[in-house]
């Protein structure tokens, strides 16, 4: 039986197009920017300046708080400037941009192999050692919410975790990163897990794959048995949000994060496949997070697949990678996949930490069509996984009514998209939700 | 044309359901039963459903065009069921000119006036039926000489009006099931074939337009409360109107609640107050009272039953531990 949460959600056509090929690492892009926000929380502050030369790896901005992560140059360069650029939606933010001295050599992969002597000591390390390495990695969830890791890690004083969960879902629509990760670094996936399992003192370690993913199952599956404690592969029903937090918690676990709580309210903490990935490469072999696996994909992409791209690689030189952009028509590049990615707004923006994927939608189909009258027909509250009245809250973010949004628990929403998603008269309910999120945060700033 | 950048917020893909798709499902679901009412009634029923349709159609045309400003929304089928409905609960016999005030009062009053589909309070054609029952009450129960009650033999008569006049004795002998089932029998049009109206129920279930839980619970409710008052609950279910509104009136998006919890107590409710209207009332038949009724106790059934959010339950205990 493949386990699933119970309340809501979607079922859209998966989309997987590259679910077969094989990770390939891009040509190193003739300027690299590095974005200081890359973590949710304060931005990086940059410490290098303009015309210093820096080594692979080496730090180029410290965290700005506690909330908040390193970056680190993924290539040997010349820092070019600290400058503003646009970002993917067309905030300006604060960057570092480096001219590689080697621009167009594609970046080495990482092993295959696990290297189970580094591994066996790394085990070996006290929990607050393998947090700290995690942290001067500048590791954020790589699943795409960004959050720093570290923190993650730091149990608060007064709670405790038993459980460690690696989110290894992947429910978005098209998205086939982390499924090519498990299926090519299965071990050093579990490694990594185990180690941030120690570092939360969780003595119980498991990983949830959608069913539509048997490959993955079967590396993962493969690889535990060769983990030096046990490591439980959990398939889980194909279904949209699996991959979200508190839904992956009660379907691998039965049990259910209370409203306004975290995980470890649950006794949980859930990385993703790719952040474990990073923090085996961060405690193991001491590497920063300086690139990751991106899903360049999309029907009209000819060469979409799995690259493995530098942080800072600008999106459109991903998009080159995958094919180039279609030349005509309507066109949308989502950092991310359609049903949470972002559409992007300026095509020279950076990748980041969070970015999974750039999914290129085209054709007149991808235009919204007119709003129609909401017909109650209830289908947004069936397929709300969170238990809310989207037509009610969406209503009541576009009439600006934040305390009355409030009280109907709109802060509870995920911004998954199921509502928008079924809704026949194709109201942007998602939209005036964000909207009446961002009037009640507003208000609790001032 | 070169290529055109759309940034837009998430979601970027959508299921493709579509508010005229829905409609017109609807609108298929309800052939079988105009099949039935054509053969049962026929020519006289084929006028009523044009007249009813064209009277609805032009109606929202104009308050739309000359009143709202609004654009042309006449195909998102929305008015076409309303007009199909509205003939569906009508005498064959009625005059034209009674059936155009139906339509008017429907789609005017019933619908357009609270702001158009998606915003009234009540189902709108039975807003126009329940208009013309109150204001034409001897036209409006007035059937067809040449249709069968249900009862051998006994014709200009519905088999529930008989009920009420002569008494659960006068029918004991001789109820012709099947007939009832199949449509043979004395009514309004749409109403009659109970089997071909669970067809466009099938339909409405397999295409997912609407889910089980109004229509199972009208009919429950109904036959619960029929059976408890010692009646017979087949021959409630198959006579007058029951089952043309549990399938078509009562699942009204619009009117009915959005919580499935609340949608059984919706299609009970309207299920055992039809039961009492025809036993009890001074009317034979109940239905349209019964949904008109509960479609004005939606929004508090809306409130009462509203989902709960996920975590809201272990939040409450949370903190209900902390102050301990």
């Amino acid at each position: 039986m493949f386990k699933t949460f119970r309340r809501g959600g979607v079922h859209p056509n998966p989309e997987k197009l590259t679910r077969d090929s094989e990770i390939v690492s891009v040509p190193v892009a003739g300027v690299l920017y590095l974005s200081m926000n890359q973590s949710i929380g304060a931005p990086a502050k940059p410490c290098v300046k303009a015309g210093d030369v820096v080594e692979a790896g080496q730090k180029i901005a410290e965290a700005g708080g506690f909330v908040s992560a390193n970056v680190h140059s993924p290539v040997a360069g010349t820092v070019r400037k600290v400058e503003t650029i646009r970002n993917a939606a067309g905030f300006w933010v604060e960057a570092v941009s480096i001219e590689p001295s080697e621009p167009g050599v594609p970046l080495p992969l990482p092993d295959k192999t696990l290297d189970n002597a580094l591994f066996a000591d790394a085990m070996k390390l006290e929990p607050k050692e393998i947090t700290a390495r995690v942290r001067e990695a500048g590791i954020v969830g790589l699943g795409g919410a960004a959050f720093p890791t570290s923190v993650k890690l730091s149990i608060p004083e007064g709670k405790s975790a038993d459980t460690f969960l690696l989110n290894g879902a992947e429910c978005e629509p098209y998205l086939t990163c982390d499924d090519a990760l498990m299926r090519r670094w299965a071990p050093q996936i579990l490694a990594g897990a185990l180690l941030m399992a120690r570092a939360v003192g969780a003595t119980r370690v498991l990983v949830g794959v959608e069913a539509n993913k048997p490959e993955a199952i079967a590396a993962l599956e493969k690889a535990a048995r060769t983990m030096p404690s046990p490591v439980g592969v959990v398939r889980l029903k194909t279904k949209y949000p699996q991959g979200s937090e508190k839904q992956l918690i009660e379907a691998m676990t039965g049990r259910i994060v209370p409203a306004g709580g975290l995980p470890v309210d649950a006794h949980v903490v859930v990385d993703n496949v790719a952040t474990a990935f990073a923090a085996y490469e961060a405690v193991c072999l001491g590497l920063p997070l300086t690139r990751r696996v991106v899903t360049v994909t999309g029907m009209e992409m000819k060469n979409r697949g799995n690259f493995l791209a530098p942080l800072g690689t600008p999106i459109e030189s991903l998009a080159e990678a995958g094919g180039g952009l279609p030349q005509e028509g309507p066109v949308k590049v989502l950092a991310g996949g359609p049903m949470m990615g972002q559409a992007v707004a300026v095509l020279s923006a950076p990748t980041v930490k969070a970015n999974g994927g750039v999914t290129v939608l085209a054709g007149m189909d991808i235009l919204r069509r007119v709003e129609k009258n909401c017909i109650r027909c209830a289908r947004c509250v069936d397929a709300c996984p969170m238990g809310l009245q989207p037509h009610l809250i969406a209503t009541l973010g576009k009439l600006r009514l934040a305390p009355e949004a409030k009280d109907e628990g709109i802060m509870n929403c995920l911004e998954c998209g199921c509502c928008s998603y079924v809704c026949p008269s194709w109201r942007h309910l998602v939209d005036y939700i964000r909207i009446g999120k961002t009037l009640i945060r507003k208000e609790l700033k001032r | 044309m070169s290529m055109q950048l759309i940034v837009t917020g998430a979601p970027h893909i959508h299921s493709r359901s579509d508010v005229s798709k829905l409609m017109w499902n609807v609108v298929i679901a309800m052939l079988p039963a105009l099949g039935v009412a054509l053969w049962t009634f026929g020519m006289p029923a084929l006028k009523v459903i044009g007249i009813s349709l064209a009277a609805c159609l032009l109606t929202e045309w104009l308050i739309a065009r000359f009143l709202l400003h609004k654009p042309f929304t006449l195909f998102n089928g929305s008015a076409v069921i309303t007009g199909l409905l509205l003939a569906f609960n009508l005498p064959s016999i009625l005059p034209w000119w009674m059936v155009v005030i139906g339509a008017v009062v429907a789609i005017g009053i019933g619908k357009m006036s609270f702001g158009g589909l998606g915003c009234n309070i009540w189902n709108p054609a039975l807003v126009g039926r329940v208009f013309l029952l109150l204001s034409f009450p001897a036209a409006m129960t007035t059937w067809p000489v040449d249709v069968p009650s249900g009862v051998d033999a006994v014709t200009g008569a519905t088999y529930l009006s008989q009920l009420k006049h002569e008494g659960a004795a006068a029918l004991q002998s001789g109820t012709d099931y099947l007939g009832m089932a199949v449509g043979h029998m004395n009514g309004s049009l749409g109403e009659v074939g109970s089997i071909a109206i669970l067809v466009g129920l099938v339909w409405l279930l397999a295409t997912r337009t609407i889910t089980w839980h109004i229509p199972v619970s009208v009919l429950g409710g109904a036959a619960l409360m029929s059976w408890a008052l010692g009646g017979s609950p087949l021959i409630d279910l198959l006579s007058g109107g029951l089952m043309l509104g549990a399938v078509f009136m009562a699942t009204d998006y619009v009117t009915s609640p959005m919580t499935h919890s609340g949608q059984l107590i919706f299609g009970v409710m309207i299920g055992v107050i039809t039961i009492i209207i025809r036993r009890f009332g001074a009317y034979p038949e109940g239905v349209s009272f019964a949904i008109l009724l509960m479609n004005s106790f939606v929004p508090l059934i809306n409130r009462y039953t509203r989902p709960q959010i996920f975590g809201a339950r272990e939040a409450a205990r949370a903190a209900k531990g902390g102050a301990r």
